[in-house]
This record gives structure tokens, sequence and C-alpha cells, in this order.
């Protein structure tokens, strides 16, 4: 089973109210999938595609275009080494080198107790503190092999835990729409006014 | 207020005008109290006590540029919705991913009130309805920092129905991504936004304005972009063009990396800031390490064809740029010193472009991957003369015709303008081809030094078993 719970239906129902198409919640509740199971199952897809009301295939064309979509279990710790330009003009290649020799994975690999998958990743926007990496998609810069030690070891002893959830948790900080403050979405056929403030006067 | 630079050692040095960057240098920049403390809401209020069209008139004649890669100018780009088609959208471009790049990330994390603010006074002076918030999938901090801010601007009243307590009521969506380069395109935004798989749109329509989101005229701008809008409400647009220059004004963001000794993002004045003064100013980032000798800089993100230093002292103004050969792209130098293995530099970028290709255009999804595969070969000391050649016939079907690069006195080359023609529907295709194109253009004894060159044996002596046993083409 890894249809979304109670209480992920309810935020889903929530997400796909912001929308004027249903569909365009896709993403937001693929995540709120991968959050809740760690990774994308076929229940999955098939639940998100009732919800949304599109076909489960509909739903896997979607999510297999993305990077960031799981669909067999990786380890707790995502760890991405950047390996674009910026980063391999300062070692990038090196760190990934240490760092398939520390945990004892080749990149794309998982380690056995299932806490660290290592990858490789493209560009992270933050070339300046080269290299960098991304604990499930947070950084550490300018990162040295002794600073990856560390860190692996501190993940493992479970030290890190506030600053790095869980692989599938992006943001630990939802957006709320008071329902006393929204305007709310409208199907683009049913709007066929210009908005209230274009009428040549100041809103003010 | 403590002042921590983590990030952006840049923002440290130097006294120079700050449109967009003004509270990075503040711990609590992205709450609402220290925004409010400094300026804050002051433009959207300045704006709403006006009619939209005059707001939308500001805008134009302050020529504020798209900050996103193309340079576009916004308030042209707001006037290019058919008339009287409704609704409108604004869709926020913050999937920021240009190898080199990352101005928006930190207007983000750093000043999400301003962006929001931004995003409020561009739909009301263009008519847009719903405003979603694009978010790269990998930036989880902006993420949430953009999440408590919009929490913090509803709750206030800033955002959502009547704003402010006037007739202005638009909501902000905060949408994010799930991990694709090609997304960045302004119609695979759109058909991400859509919940499809991000590929670019067949063109024309060329522009969203006319046919975007849901198929309504939709507006697609840069995070800086709106985040310069602000600033142009509270001050005004004479202030506004008073710095940079007559086609370049203001200040744009630019983040300055590889080897140089204080890499950083930098708020510079557009048009007049030179390469030699952001690379070699004591006030940017103070020459390259260690002393040593600059190779070659990339300008523009990573899909922007290199410069050397032949180029440095052009400025931050894209007619100029343009016709040496390049382009100013989204705003990040990368800087090559004299170490740097010049195929290898060029492979790092192919294969981030050949990874990113969607699919859609033949050219770019089989040309992307060949221009990788063969590089490979030759900077792994596998590849041939014949390799060279191959790798600029499978550009040319990306991009027929004259490929553009900068001049080269040592070589004798003389610059070919920007931009190249193209047989696919985005930049992506052509990107790939940039830096294989720039580096076997400017450094072409690199690559002819790492290339074996094999000798043919002739079949008939295949056949009479001579070679048996004995290699197929034997180094030189």
């Amino acid at each position: 089973m890894s249809r979304l719970n109670d209480a992920n239906i309810k935020l889903a129902h929530e997400l796909i109210a912001r929308y004027p198409r249903p569909k365009s919640a896709l993403i937001p509740l693929l995540h709120l999938s991968q959050e809740q199971n760690g990774y994308i199952t076929k229940d999955a897809m098939q639940h998100l595609g009732e919800l949304v009301g599109v076909t489960s295939a509909e739903v896997y064309g979607t999510a297999t275009f993305y990077e960031m979509f799981k669909f067999e279990p990786v380890g707790k710790y995502l760890i991405n080494i950047c390996g674009t330009l910026s980063c391999a003009l300062l070692g990038a290649t090196e760190l990934m080198h240490h760092a398939e020799k520390k945990l004892g994975v080749k990149a794309g690999g998982t380690t056995p107790d299932g806490v660290f998958t290592l990858a490789h990743a493209e560009c992270q926007a933050a070339c300046t503190e080269a290299p960098t990496l991304q604990v499930n998609y947070r950084y550490r810069l300018r990162v040295t092999p002794n600073d990856f030690d560390n860190l692996v070891d501190n993940l493992r002893d479970g030290k890190l835990k506030a600053e790095f959830p869980e692989h599938g948790v992006l943001s630990k900080v939802r957006q709320i729409i008071p329902a006393s403050r929204a305007v709310g979405t409208f199907a683009p056929e049913d709007v066929t006014q210009a908005p209230a403030w274009l009428d040549g006067k100041a809103a003010l | 207020m403590s002042k921590t630079f983590v990030h952006a050692p840049g923002f440290v040095a130097g006294d120079r005008p700050k449109i967009v960057s003004s509270r990075f240098e503040y711990a609590d920049s992205h709450t609402l109290e220290r925004f409010l403390a400094t300026d804050g809401y002051k433009g959207l209020r300045a704006a709403l006590t006006r009619p939209a069209n005059e707001i939308h008139d500001d805008v134009k004649s302050a020529t504020v540029l798209g900050r996103g890669g193309a340079g576009f100018p916004a308030g042209t780009k707001w006037g290019l919705t058919p008339q009287q088609v409704w609704p409108r959208y604004l869709v926020v471009n913050g999937d920021e991913s240009e190898p080199g790049t990352y101005k928006d990330r930190l207007l983000m994390e750093r000043d999400p009130h301003q962006l929001i603010e931004g995003c409020l006074i561009a739909c009301y002076a263009a008519g847009l309805s719903q405003c979603f918030l694009y978010i790269r999938g990998e930036m989880a901090i902006a993420q949430e920092r953009v999440a408590l801010a919009l929490n913090e601007a509803y709750e206030a009243g800033y955002v959502g129905k009547n704003i402010l307590g006037s007739k202005f009521s638009v909501d902000i969506i905060l949408h994010w991504g799930a991990g694709a380069y090609v997304v960045g395109e302004e119609t695979a935004l759109i058909e991400s936004l859509e919940g499809n798989r991000g590929m670019p749109r067949l063109k024309p329509p060329f522009f969203p304005a006319a046919n975007g989101l849901y198929g309504q005229p939709t507006i697609v701008n840069n995070v800086e972009t709106l985040a310069n809008l602000p600033w142009l409400l509270t001050h005004g647009v004479a202030a506004y063009s008073a710095i940079g220059t007559k086609t370049s004004p203001g200040t744009r963001m630019v983040a300055v990396s590889g080897h140089v000794k204080r890499p950083g993002v930098y708020e510079i004045i557009n048009g007049t800031t030179t390469f030699r003064e952001l690379i070699y100013g004591e006030e940017f980032c103070g020459g390259i390490r260690g002393g040593n000798a600059l190779k070659a800089f990339v300008p523009g993100g990573g899909s922007a064809p290199w410069f050397t230093p032949d180029q440095l002292d052009l400025p931050f103004e894209a007619s100029q740029i343009g016709p040496a050969g390049s382009m100013l792209g989204s705003g990040a130098v990368m800087v090559m010193d004299e170490t740097t293995d010049i195929p290898a530099a060029a492979l790092s970028l192919t294969h981030f472009y050949a990874h990113e290709s969607c699919g859609k255009c033949t050219p770019c999804r089989e040309g992307g991957t060949w221009l990788e595969r063969i590089l490979r070969r030759v900077v792994d000391g596998e590849g041939t003369d014949a390799d060279l050649q191959q790798l600029l016939e499978v550009g040319a079907m990306i991009c027929p015709g004259s490929f553009p690069h900068a001049s080269n006195e040592k070589l004798g080359l003389t610059a070919v303008p920007f931009p190249y023609k193209m047989t696919t529907i985005c930049f992506v295709g052509p990107s790939a081809f940039a830096p294989v194109h720039s580096a076997l253009t400017l450094f072409r004894s690199e690559f002819e030094a790492r290339v074996k060159k094999r000798v043919t044996i002739p079949v008939t002596a295949v056949a009479a078993g001579a070679s048996v046993g004995s290699p197929v083409g034997a180094s030189r």
C-alpha cells in the first residue's frame, strides 16, 4: 500500500484547489507521495491519477521526466556531488573518488545498510563555493575530503537530523493560504472580464 | 544586527549602488520584520496609488531588461498580451540551473519578500490575475524561505484578497520543480506547471504572452527581473535610469566562480563594469588564484561561447558582447587559469547539456550524446584526428553555418557575432556545442596533443595474415 494516507489526501485536495486545472498539482503531489513513502510506487501513481483525473500512465509519463523522483528505494540520505564546470575546476572529481572509497559504493549505488545513496549531480547553483554537494537537497559548501568524512560519520551517528530530514522531505515549511485571504482559482473558461483594478483608476 | 555572509563573500567589498541585494547584509533579511524596517512593500504601496497602466509605462520607460538570459525588456514583454483576453497569468521562473549561475537562489533565500513585492507590482501593472512562483526542486532552503515569507505576507494582508484594503486581489501560489534544467525554458516551464513532461513547445507562437499557461496570455519573468521592481517603484524611473547605461540600465547580479581569489555573487553596475574590473578589481574577485595567468573565461553561463584575455576590457553590455561573439546570458562568469585542462573543461559542460536534453529534438538528443562520447574519447586519449573533425560536423547539424566565436590576436581569428542558427526548438542543443566549439577554435593544439594518429592497415595485409595479433592502429 502506498496510496496517500488520510492526512496527505487532505493536503492533496488543498493543493489541487489552488490551480485552475487539477493536473497542475501533479508535481507537488508526487513530492508529497515521495515524502510519505521515500520513493514513488505504482500504487501511488495510480492514486495520484485518480486525484487529479488522469490515467496512471500519464502520471508515470510526468514522473519519469524529473530527476528527483525515484522509483525504487534510495538511502535515507541521498548525497549528490556536483560535477559541473566550476566544481570540476576545483576538485569535484577527486571528491567523488574519495566519496566512493569512503562509502564503499560507486556513484549511483546505495550502501548495504540503506543509509546512503551516492550520486553524480549537475550544477547545484552554488558555483562560487565549489566543490559542493547536497544531502537531500541541502548544501554543504567548499567540501574537502576531511569534511566529507565528518559529514558521513555525523549523519550515521544521527547528529544532523535537525538539518537534514530523511529523503523525500523537501521543504519543511508548507504554504498556508488562509481561507479568509484567498482569492481562489477559476477555470480559464469561467473568466471573461478584465480584473477589477484595470478600470483606469488607482487601486488605493 | 550581526552581518553574516555565508554564501556570498562578494557582498563584503565595495560601495556600489544596490538595487536587489540591499538587504543581504542582514542575517534576518528574509523576515517580514526586517523587510518592513527597510522600505519593504513601499514600492507596492506607491504602485497602488496610481492607475495600473502608468506603472506599466514606468517599467517600459525604465527599460528593465529580463535577467534570465535573453535580456528582453520586461515592459515590452508585458505589452505582448492580446487585448481583452482573460484571465492572464504570471509565472515566475525560479528554476535557475544554468551552469555557473546562482543569483536567483540568493534572491529567494535572502530576500523573498522583495520577490513577492515584485510579483505583486507586475500583476497589478499587467492585469495578471494569478501568480505561480516556480522554484527549482533542488533548492530546499529557497522553498522554505519563500513559503515562510508568503505565509507572513498573506497573514499581514500583502497578498490575496483586497491587498492593503484596495480593489487589487491576487493569489501567489508556490510551486516546486523536480529536477530538469530544460524547464528553465519558458514554454517548458509552462508545460511543467501544467503537470506534464517539461519539454519546450513548438514555436510559433514565440511568446507565451500570446498563448501560454492553459492557452491563456502568460507572462514568464525571471526572479531577478521582478526583484528590480520594488526599488524602481520606490525611487522612480529617473533614479533607476541614472545607474548603468541607456541600453543597459540598473545593476545586475553576476556570479564569478572558478580560479579567482575571491569568488562571489556581485551586484555590478550594468553596461559599464568590464570583465577586467570584475576578475582583477580589488573590490571584486581580486585576480587569479596564486597569481596565475588567465587562460579563458565563460562570460554568460555554461551556454555562452568562451572569451580569452583578448576580451577582458569588454563591459557588461549586450550590444557589445553579441558582436564580440558571445552573450551575457544569466550573469555567470566562470574563470579558468593557465593550469586548466581545456578539453576536460569542455567535456564537463557538454556532458551537462547532453544529460539535460529533454529528447524532443533529434539534433540535440542524438547530437549532444555524440558530442559527449567523442569528446570523452579524446579526453581519455583514445581519440583520433578524425574525431576532431567529427565534433565540428556533429555541431554543424545542431547549428548550421558559422558558430559564434571571439576574436584572437595570436591565432589571427576575427569574431563571428552572436547568435547562431539552430535546428532545435530551444537552446539546450546549441549549448552542448558551444563549449566544444570554443575550446576547439581557441585551443586546438591541446586537442591535437591528445589524439592518437592511427595508421590504417591495408586490407590486403590483414588478409595475408601479416598483422594478425598486432594492434590495429598503433599509436604514434
